[in-house]
């Protein structure tokens, strides 16, 4: 008699096989990988003159321009400006959307009020309002959070009220049952099913948070990544101006990070997702 | 008075898109008394859960209206319990927590709660699983969950709808046995769907036969079987006689049904 094999079964089962798991280990190692690969390449074609330096500055010009910003020109004051306009505008624009998005994703008539101008209002590009918000808010931080405002309030409301409309009809009708009026149905059955899925567009929409605070930066700003980055263009320092593209991706990365840790903690019973 | 009286209620539901209506469940009369355990019976489709969802209050009569404890159905509400076929433990909440989830509607404190969970999860064998969240459970102790779920309320009245139907045989059998014992201790007035014949007949006083759809009651079997019951009642004379009574008229359905969707 053969044996069938076993589903899941660690012998036999190639990690080339859709959705078959990896160790943790496994995982992190291949990721350092990359960034490995990343910058054996980023040296290679530098060093190796395939590239001219006033193109494209090699890893080591690139942190020693990185160790200068910061030791000489107190960037640390840019980055910290530059994460508080992406931050303070976030959390306003959440802050607004998310309830929004909640009321719409309950409540039909107040989806049919808001939902058509939403979808409508989501496709103007946030970029394209700087100029405007410079005529009329100047260059300061209001229209910095302004810009971050536009582009991530409507997507927000949009997403929350698609995953909040989308709470299982049957839990909804068993807490009906067990006496729950509307208010309890909102926040404890709608929120609590849809909270996985907001952390995950919170998350996301933070990304995108960060290109329109740099693109208003580079328009018209005295402080911040991106203001760096276009003095720099100036100097023609590629040196910095790369130094302060990678910092960002590495703060994304750092936040990236918080937020996965934040949902295991908050949302423990989805363990093993 | 009857604790529940369903009084010529139907259901029509609109068809897709101007084709021609369904009829799910024809005008029809049942009176259920207090304590009274009736189980409903018939093929699948025959409209079962919508006569059973009308009167929780999920669903809305085309005709008729039911009256509970006196009182007209509009809206489901905690006097009525509810168990579903389909899992509807809250994933989010921990075990103790989705017992205690009807209470804390209403508003009991939270000590309270935890004693009547407490009490609950004793009562249904899942002491020492309070901590555990539904996807760590197996089907019977879901279900089992969403019974004391249904009970922390203390409703006069459960409604069942096939609640057993996902279950193994074994599993099954256990969970009869306990929903009966906890009738036999509370004598809530239960409605009892499914379509085992077996089942019904162990767990209820009354066995309705519905017809294939449009549903109708097409016969009524009482069944005089002591309480409380043991399992082994299953294989008595008496309970087989019952058994037969309904298999016949359950029969005819199916056929027709089967005829039907031909
Ligand atoms: N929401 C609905 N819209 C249209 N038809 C429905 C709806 N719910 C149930 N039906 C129809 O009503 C009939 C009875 O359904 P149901 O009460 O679920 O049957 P049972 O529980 O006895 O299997 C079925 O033919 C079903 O297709
Ligand atoms: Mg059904």
């Amino acid at each position: 008699m053969s044996r069938a094999p076993v589903p899941g079964h660690r012998q036999g089962r190639s990690p080339f096989e859709p959705l078959v798991a990896i160790t943790p280990r496994a995982r992190v190692a291949l990721g350092v990988a990359f960034f490995v690969c990343f910058f054996a390449l980023w040296g290679g074609v530098t060093w190796g003159g395939l590239v001219k330096p006033l193109f494209l500055a090699d890893p080591a010009r690139t942190f020693a321009a990185g160790w200068r910003l910061f030791a000489e020109f107190g960037f640390i004051g840019d980055v910290a400006i530059t994460v508080s306009r992406v931050v303070g505008g976030f959390v306003i624009a959440a802050a607004v959307a998310v309830p929004l998005g909640i009321a719409m994703g309950a409540f039909k008539p107040v989806e049919a009020f808001f939902e058509p101008f939403v979808s409508f209002a989501r496709y103007l590009p946030a970029s394209a309002f700087i100029p405007l918000l410079i005529l009329w808010l100047g260059v300061d931080e209001a229209q910095k959070l302004a810009v971050i405002f536009i582009g991530a309030f409507f997507q927000i409301v949009l997403m929350i009220a698609v995953m909040i409309g989308e709470t299982r009809r049957d839990l909804v009708e068993a807490a009906y049952t067990l006496g729950a009026g509307s208010r309890g149905i909102v926040l404890r059955v709608m929120l609590p099913y849809a909270a996985p899925q907001i952390a995950e567009t919170l998350r996301l929409v933070l990304g995108w948070a960060w290109t329109y605070v740099i693109v208003a930066e580079l328009i018209g700003a005295d402080s911040g990544i991106g203001h760096m980055i276009m003095d720099s263009q100036r100097f023609l320092d590629t040196g910095q101006m790369i130094f302060g593209i990678f910092l960002i991706g590495a703060i994304g990365l750092v936040t990236d990070l918080g937020f996965r840790a934040a949902n295991r903690l908050l949302f423990p019973w989805q363990l093993g997702r | 008075m009857a604790a529940v009286s369903i009084e010529g209620v139907g259901r029509e539901f609109p068809g897709l898109r101007g084709g021609k209506p369904t009829r799910a469940v024809e005008p029809l009369d049942l009176a259920v008394a207090d304590t009274d355990f009736v189980a409903i019976l018939g093929p699948s489709g025959c409209g079962k859960s919508t006569l059973l969802r009308i009167v929780a209050g999920l669903d809305q009569a085309t005709e008729g209206r039911v009256l509970v404890g006196g009182r007209e159905v509009t809206r489901p509400g905690a006097d009525r319990g509810m168990v579903f076929q389909s899992y509807t433990l809250f994933p989010w909440l921990t075990v103790r927590e989705n017992i205690g989830f009807g209470p804390r509607e209403r508003g009991v404190p939270e000590a309270e709660r935890r004693r009547i969970a407490d009490r609950l999860m004793q009562q249904v064998g899942l002491t020492g699983f309070a901590d555990h969240y539904p996807r760590m459970l197996s089907g019977g102790m879901q279900q089992r969950t969403a019974l004391a779920r249904a009970l922390a309320n203390d409703p006069a009245i459960l409604l069942l709808d096939e609640p057993f139907g996902a279950l193994d045989h074994q599993t099954r059998a256990l969970m009869q046995e306990l929903l009966l014992q906890v009738w036999e201790a509370d004598r809530k007035t239960v409605l009892f769907v499914t379509h085992d014949i077996e089942e019904a007949v162990f767990m209820a006083n009354r066995v309705l036969v519905m017809t294939a759809r449009p549903g109708r009651i097409k016969k009524e079997v009482a069944v005089p079987l002591p309480h409380p019951r043991h399992w082994r009642m299953k294989t008595t004379p008496e309970f087989a006689a019952i058994e037969e009574e309904l298999t016949e008229a359950i029969r005819e359905e199916s056929l027709r049904a089967a005829a039907m969707n031909v």
